[in-house]
């Protein structure tokens, strides 16, 4: 089906730092965990904190990635030990016979050949399954050995094959995108499929990955582009894949907010900011809080001059409505690729002896923010990328100020980070128990040239040489989110670092990888190696949850996952 | 210089502005290139089959009557205002001029008060158009970017040879020389960006690197050195002199690890140099023939 368009929101004028109309707290009633009959998930219950299952993106709506579960302690975590290992294969299946998927659907001929990717998204768990999912593909597998319950494949038309992020759970609906921008429902029981609803133009070359986020009976979803197209934000129905609404995060009128930070309607209207990580919900609001890409041309700023709002910006939205609360720009006029779509994390806090609801994230240009998340009130920058080195200095807005002459140049400037930034999608998290937030840390150099001096810039990314030279080093960085100032900091030796996401618990540990094919764990307080093991490089955010009441850590390497079990 | 290629024989005759990266080998899907498999290509403007070369002949020549004053030689936009075709949703979203048709034909508004005026072009030759249009679009580069076109020749060497030299006496020079490791290095790499991705990197993209040593001191103090294969924080790997494999588990800070990489001091220098440094060296590596 085809959803049709019912409204584009308005973004209000309301600038940072003022004070939105009061917040109205909802009231949300506590619930038992309450999954129905087949592994059904109750969607008031993903307000719970993160704890016994995993039901969504972040394992709860905050974006901490911090689960109660405390078996597994900085005591003991040297006896985790293997409990079953499974390799799913993302690459393009048969189509018929024995091995062919239990459902394929999509309107692709087939020809287009999918190439095998890593899986890079959260494993949601509830009841005895875990749904798995890689780009056109989704798996339900058995919680206690890996294995497979169903296996749905949908046939592309197209488009990049880099990554899937998750898929959402409503009731017993199974909700992902496809990169060639549908919505499929499944049975979660069967991996039937129940709907398809077409989420963005496939011929504009937009392409989707996000994990689909849950709020009720809305379904948030994102979508992501290069070609110079306008991003947004959408509503489902997760019913019947109906549009609740559209929100453009850039100007898409003469009378728009933040238009007044482009040159040109026509500049704005093609101006990227696309939402293609998914944020956290803050129910007390019902704000959902995420970041928006880079601004388009990527590289070539030089006919979208200005901050061009709302690019790599931190927006609240009310959920109900689609309505702009409140704005942060992480990155004005960005020139690098460095979106700031990194997923925030909600913390409930204290700054200056004052309880604080607020929201951090740590940008991928290298700058670490702390807002108020009821007001977007300015509270902290910070710069945690070791090396990063465009930025002429913080205004006062607390926004970041390019400097102009690290943009691309005809002879070069030398730019750190380098494109894929100093974070980039995969998931920090943050423990309660330390007031730290953890993420990785990438510091490396680029000589950035350009090579399309059009005055009319280029397009996409293109119009740019980038030359790697040389790594500035990376780390494990955890972060005081009430100064953004580094607690401590585990610099990988020589080659490690990179795309492993984090989880934290409050058995005082921190779960990562080294980027040097070990899956390992730190004393989240002090920053102490306490575990490791070598089964690849870790290429989502690792898991865990309670199964027979025991707690397991679940992480992927590659295309094998691994769930580890305390002995 | 890089090379670019140029894709399309069609290209051959306008002036198109580089796009800015070659696409790089291996990636399915990838665009713009000859003789791929178009199914493969990502999108619908890449996988669309090969038009009717008369056809788009035709619609070049038309284009370029009636549509290119405002809509720019290389269809990115002109200087009468004309919006950039390549990224246009009523382009993408067209097929055999279903879409563009009505636009040409009857005109539009645009945004800002802008207007396009009807252009009386026939049904076929709006076909023709729609179909010289989507011949270009099909060899977009990659991630959006726009057709790559020839080379655009762009002078990166605008330091100050002599303060290059100062500074290279100052920084380099305990490890370089001109007259030694360097000596002929402006002849050896004639082109400058590459000079400076070089020097600036420490090598050669592809260059094997001198190699990086390290000494492996035990609880007992025997020492072992050799080659370093591999570090994590559990464990290194060295090629010792006899050319044995040899490897040792880290706890914390046993054994001890001592690395010695010749590339260090690159690495060191990278947050310290200024993009003026950077020209001013390169500008006096040239002059090193």
């Amino acid at each position: 089906m085809t959803a049709t368009f019912l409204r584009q929101s308005h973004l209000p004028l309301w600038r940072c730092g003022h004070v939105l109309l009061a917040a109205v707290a909802v009231l949300i009633a506590v619930p038992v965990v309450a999954y129905g009959q087949e592994g059904g998930l109750d969607p008031a219950s993903l307000v719970e904190p993160l704890a016994d299952s995993w039901p969504t993106y972040s394992g709860d709506y905050s974006g901490r990635r911090y689960s109660r579960l405390a078996e597994v302690t900085t005591g003991n975590v040297q006896q985790l030990s293997l409990a079953w290992t499974r390799r799913l294969d993302t690459g393009m299946p048969p189509l018929e016979g024995a091995n062919a998927p239990d459902f394929i659907g999509g309107v692709g001929s087939g020809e287009f050949s999918i190439g095998s990717t890593n899986i890079k998204g959260s494993i949601l768990q509830v009841g005895d399954l875990l749904y798995v999912t890689a780009p056109d593909h989704v798996w339900a597998i058995d919680v206690r050995d890996g294995g497979e319950r169903w296996h749905y494949f949908w046939k592309t038309r197209g488009g990049p094959h880099i990554g899937n992020r998750g898929a959402a759970l409503w009731h017993d609906s199974l909700i992902f995108e496809t990169v060639d921008n549908y919505l499929v429902s499944l049975d979660a029981r069967t991996g039937e499929e129940r709907w398809n609803t077409e989420i963005a133009s496939f011929e504009e070359q937009y392409f989707s990955t996000m994990a689909p986020i849950v709020v009720g009976d809305h379904l948030l979803v994102g979508t992501g582009n290069d070609l110079d197209a306008p991003g947004f934000l959408q509503s489902f129905d997760p019913a019947t894949g109906e549009l609740q609404w559209k929100f453009y995060t850039v100007p898409m009128t003469e009378d728009a907010p933040g238009i007044d930070t482009w040159p040109s309607l026509d500049a704005a209207r093609h101006g990227g900011g696309q939402v293609w990580v998914p944020g956290s919900y803050d129910p007390e609001t019902n704000y959902y809080i995420f970041g928006t890409g880079n601004p388009t041309p990527g590289y070539t700023g030089v006919a979208r001059r200005g901050d061009n709002l709302f690019t790599c910006t931190l927006i609240a939205v009310d959920v109900d409505t689609g309505e702009m609360a409140w704005y942060f720009q992480t990155s004005p006029h960005d020139t690098h690729d460095w979106d700031s779509a990194q997923t925030p994390i909600l913390i409930d806090g204290v700054i200056d002896g004052v309880p604080r609801k607020l929201v951090s994230t740590a940008a991928r240009n290298g700058y670490f923010f702390t807002v108020d998340r009821v007001t977007g009130e300015h509270i902290v920058t910070t710069r945690y990328g070791a090396t990063s080195n465009w930025a002429s200095h913080i205004r006062e807005s607390g926004s970041p100020n390019p400097h102009p002459a690290k943009e691309a140049t005809v002879p070069g400037s030398l730019v750190s980070p380098v494109e894929g930034g100093v974070a980039n999608w995969q998931p920090p998290a943050f423990n309660p128990d330390t007031g730290l937030f953890y993420t990785q840390e990438n510091n490396g150099f680029n000589l950035l040239y350009l090579t399309d001096t059009d005055p009319r810039g280029s397009m996409g990314l293109g119009g740019k040489d980038r030359i790697t030279v040389g790594s500035g080093g990376n780390a494990l960085s955890a972060i005081d989110y009430r100064t953004g100032e580094t607690r401590w900091r585990h610099a990988w030796p020589i080659g490690g670092g990179g795309g492993a996401g984090v989880l934290t618990t409050a058995g005082g540990l921190v779960f990562t990888g080294d980027g040097s094919g070990n899956f390992v764990a730190f004393d989240a307080a002090e920053g102490d190696l306490l575990w490791h093991t070598r089964i690849g490089n870790i290429s989502n955010a690792p898991q865990t949850y309670l199964i027979d009441g025991r707690q397991h850590v679940l992480v992927a390497a590659g295309q094998q996952l691994f769930a580890f079990v305390k002995y | 210089m890089r090379t670019v290629t140029c894709v399309a024989v069609l290209l051959a005759s306008v002036t198109v502005h580089p796009g800015g990266q070659a696409p790089p080998a291996g990636q399915a899907g990838q665009a713009g290139q000859d003789g791929q498999d178009r199914s493969q290509r990502l999108y619908p403007a890449l996988q669309r089959p090969p038009g009717d070369p008369e056809l788009i002949t035709r619609g070049q020549t038309l284009y370029g009557i009636n549509c290119r004053a405002c809509h720019g030689l290389d269809l990115r936009g002109g200087d009468l205002g004309g919006p950039n075709l390549l990224r246009s949703q009523v382009v993408l979203r067209d097929t055999a001029g279903d879409l563009l048709g009505p636009v040409i034909r009857d005109g539009q508004s645009g945004p800002g008060g802008s207007s396009m005026p009807p252009q009386p072009l026939s049904a076929d030759d709006i076909r023709a158009v729609a179909e010289y249009i989507h011949s270009i679009l099909g060899t977009a580069s990659r991630q959006g970017g726009p057709p790559l076109g020839d080379e655009a020749e762009l002078d990166i060497l605008v330091g100050d040879a002599a303060a290059g030299q100062t500074y290279f006496a100052a920084t380099c020079a305990a490890c370089h020389s001109p007259t030694g490791d360097l000596q002929g290095i402006g002849a050896r790499i004639p082109e400058a960006q590459e000079l400076q991705n070089t020097w600036v990197r420490g090598g050669a993209r592809n260059a094997e690197r001198p190699p990086v040593t390290v000494t492996v001191t035990q609880a007992s103090g025997e020492r072992v050195e050799g080659r370093l294969e591999r570090v994590n924080d559990f464990l290194v790997v060295l090629t010792d002199a006899d050319g044995r494999h040899r490897s040792f588990s880290r706890q914390g800070d046993m054994p001890r690890v001592d690395v010695d990489d010749p590339m260090a001091g690159h690495r060191q220098l990278l947050p310290r140099y200024s993009d003026t440094d950077i020209h001013n060296v390169t500008a006096y590596l040239v002059t090193l023939q």
